[in-house]
């Protein structure tokens, strides 16, 4: 196996996301650095990545709701890596997150505050070394807040426009930022949802993606994974609101 | 949830538990009583089906540690066999023992003790298991080996899922110098032939033999003997320098997106497919070739969902094993009776075999045949005659095949069933697992 010498960061290893894409990464090569709140979770994702690719894996404890250790963090990696991907999210309950604070509260800080705080901080690092890309995985719910889901979706577009923000900050300084929407992904996330077919992607078809977008020639600096997504959010966000509000979506 | 085996037949409902973590299945055990887990769903009749529930259990999927040094590798039971070649086949190392389909559950090959070709000279996979965990009746997790709890050891290898639940697995990995198999293939005029190529090849890794079921008469039991090696990495270079030492598997090619009428096989094709196939062994035989490790070992992969060639009703597969005295007068008998019915597939696979490993594992010295037949309701009692022929010459039916043997016959060829009885009534589990299988056959 060729190593590269180049280390990932994955926050959120533990989702079926993170796990694909950590081992994409280590498969072509690099280290990898997991992250996660249950270290032991962690933990098995690591063990199976090792086995898989023979990379190096490290693992690395991180609530991202705890935003006071976040440097502490930072400083007990083994190395600033070049990549750093965050998966972590929570999708919630639209019901219970419209009757109960604390629940609307968890779904906007785990998908906004906790990983904006954190690559803000990932950010200043990058930019201070001069290299560095940072990718977050967002949503196609951040495009237009549906009635179905709109505490998911508003704290996914914060967190979109904190990348965009993020990107434009940081070209300058020579560090990338990816923007990541997947559409529908079969996933602990969606399991026992009906999910439509041509829609849905494949955890692994995800990691494919990042690695592809991240990392590969032709990068870019957002993507859907599947590309019959971009015609469709185009066509839903350009629907004016007098006729958008009254739709059932 | 209605489920089936790969053969389609039965579909049965089952409640149905999705389970991700060794946690998530011991606390499934314990909610149910007649649960049953379930790797891939390759096996072909009511294995894998639940009596009350099936535990799925692909999920609890990760590997856990390879020492290169020992080349003994651990991994959840749920990890895929097509994983660990995908994972170990670059770096020079390959699985003790295959079947012949690589989308298969490492569980589900401990629990059927699955044979390769290789069967003769390696003996089957459990033979190669070190240890494992098994989640009990009550939710408690044992460790099995030769040392520790060695009576469940034997019993859960090739015991059908019966002793409980298998969380993880330890086993020896082999080194390989190359990803390719240097294969000779030899003709047989008939069924004599075929035995006697077939042992023959016993120094061989692997051998197999596919036997035109069309032929009669003189040539029943016409057949090409397929001899493999893993070949050395001189070999590869020899032949095309420009070969990879290790090619990566393609994607499947084909795929069976439907159904097929049951007219799509009729004799006339295949028969003429056979007369093709066979005269294009006769053509290779003598030349060695070397082979992809994929198409060598996983020919039937290369066509996804295969199995709907057979229709909506299903098929069976019809897998037996003789002993070796007397294996020449009983196969012929059982390939005639098939061949005079016009029901069997238009190809069998014959292999030899050595002993099993486990209490209720399938093979035993001889030889192994086995073909497919649609289901139809004229099946069931030629193969009821077929089985008596097989139960008086001392053979056997593969369970991971079984859709339908009776009772009788099952009892009357697993001489170790009693002590299998006694084991899972001694751990409790013969209270908390059950397929239809089991409760078909009373095991
Ligand atoms: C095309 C094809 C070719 C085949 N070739 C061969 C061959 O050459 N040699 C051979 O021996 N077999 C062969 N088989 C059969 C196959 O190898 C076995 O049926 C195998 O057990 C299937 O594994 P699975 O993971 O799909 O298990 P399933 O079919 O899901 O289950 C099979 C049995 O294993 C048990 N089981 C599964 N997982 C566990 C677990 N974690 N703990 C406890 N019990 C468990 C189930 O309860 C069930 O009794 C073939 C099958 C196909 C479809
Ligand atoms: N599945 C889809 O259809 C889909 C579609 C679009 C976008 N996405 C996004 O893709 C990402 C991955 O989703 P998934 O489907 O794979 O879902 P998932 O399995 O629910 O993944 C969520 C991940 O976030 C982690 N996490 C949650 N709260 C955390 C916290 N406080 N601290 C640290 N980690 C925390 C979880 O860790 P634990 O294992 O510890 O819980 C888990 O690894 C999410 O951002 C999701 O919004 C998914």
């Amino acid at each position: 196996m060729n190593r590269t010498g180049k280390s990932v960061l994955l926050l959120g290893a533990t989702s079926d996301i993170g796990r694909a894409t950590a081992l994409t990464y280590a498969t072509a090569g690099w280290d990898v650095q997991l992250a996660g709140r249950h270290l032991e979770s962690v933990q098995r994702e690591a063990d199976d990545i090792g086995t898989r690719s023979g990379a190096n894996v490290s693992v690395h404890r991180l609530d991202i709701l705890d935003s006071d250790r976040f440097s502490d963090f930072v400083m007990g990696l083994p190395v600033l890596p070049d990549t750093v991907v965050c998966v972590i999210g929570e999708l919630g309950e639209q019901d219970r997150a419209e009757k109960e604070l604390h629940h609307a509260s968890l779904v906007m800080r785990t998908n906004f505050e906790g990983p904006a705080l954190f690559l803000g901080l990932i950010a200043d690092l990058f930019a201070a070394r001069g290299h560095g890309t940072i990718v977050g995985v967002s949503s196609v719910a951040g495009d237009r807040g549906r009635a179905s889901n709109y505490v998911y979706g508003a704290a996914k577009a914060g967190f979109t426009a904190f990348l965009s923000g993020l990107r434009n900050r940081l070209t300058k300084a020579g560090a990338r930022v990816v923007t990541v929407k997947p559409g529908f992904v079969r996933t602990r996330m969606t399991a026992g949802m009906k999910l439509p077919g041509l829609l849905t992607a494949e955890p692994k078809e995800v990691a494919g993606a990042i690695f592809a977008a991240a990392e590969e020639k032709r990068s870019r600096d957002v993507i859907y994974v599947r590309s019959i997504w971009w015609p469709l959010m185009t066509v839903i966000r350009s629907i004016p609101e007098p006729l958008f509000k009254r739709l059932k979506l | 949830m209605i489920l089936e085996g790969w053969g389609r037949y039965p579909r049965l409902v089952s409640e149905v538990f999705d389970c991700r973590t060794p946690a998530d299945a011991a606390e499934a055990v314990a909610r149910r009583h007649g649960v049953i887990a379930r790797g891939n769903g390759r096996s072909y009749g009511d294995a894998a089906l639940g009596d009350v529930a099936t535990l799925i259990c692909r999920g609890i999927g990760r590997m856990k540690r390879f020492d290169p040094e020992t080349r003994l590798l651990t991994v959840e039971a749920g990890v895929m066999l097509s994983d660990i070649l995908d994972a170990f086949i670059p770096r020079g190392y390959f699985p003790p023992v295959v079947p012949g389909t690589k989308f298969v559950t490492v569980g589900g090959m401990i629990a059927s003790d699955v044979h390769g070709k290789n069967h003769h000279r390696d003996g089957g996979f459990g033979a190669h298991v070190a240890s494992f965990k098994l989640i009990l009746q009550d939710g408690e997790v044992l460790n099995c080996s030769r040392n520790e709890n060695a009576d469940l050891f034997f019993a859960t290898i090739g015991g059908m899922g019966l002793t409980g639940v298998i969380t993880e697995a330890s086993f020896h990995m082999k080194p390989i110098e190359t990803g390719w198999i240097h294969q000779e293939t030899v003709v047989a005029e008939d069924l004599r032939e075929a035995l006697a190529a077939l042992q023959a090849a016993d120094e061989s890794s692997y051998s197999v033999a596919w036997i035109d079921c069309l032929a009669r008469g003189a040539s029943l039991g016409r057949s090409l003997i397929f001899v493999g090696e893993h070949a050395k990495r001189e070999q590869v270079v020899a032949h095309k320098a420009e070969r990879e030492t290790f090619p990566s598997p393609k994607k499947p090619r084909l795929s069976l997106p439907m159904d097929l009428p049951a007219w799509a096989l009729n004799r006339t094709s295949v028969s003429a497919f056979n007369a093709a196939y066979f005269r294009a062994g006769v053509r290779k035989a003598g030349a060695p070739s070397l082979v992809h490790w994929n198409p060598y070992f996983f020919p039937l992969d290369g066509i996804h969902q295969w199995n709907r060639l057979y229709g909506r009703s299903g098929f069976l597969q019809h897998q037996c094993v003789v002993p070796d005295t007397n294996a020449l007068p009983v196969l012929s008998e059982i390939l005639e009776r098939f061949a005079g019915s016009g029901k069997g597939s238009f190809l069998a696979v014959l292999k030899k075999l050595g002993p099993g490993t486990g209490l209720l594992s399938f093979p035993m010295p001889g030889y192994t045949l086995a073909l497919d037949l649609p289901v139809t309701e004229d099946v069931f009692p030629l193969l009821e005659e077929i089985d008596k022929v097989i139960v008086d010459a001392g053979g056997r039916l593969y369970l991971a095949k079984d859709a339908r043997q009776s009772r009788q016959t099952f009892e009357a060829s697993y001489p170790q069933l009693a002590a299998f009885r006694d084991i899972r009534r001694a751990t409790g589990g013969d209270a908390r697992f059950a397929s239809r299988l089991a409760t078909r056959l009373g095991i």
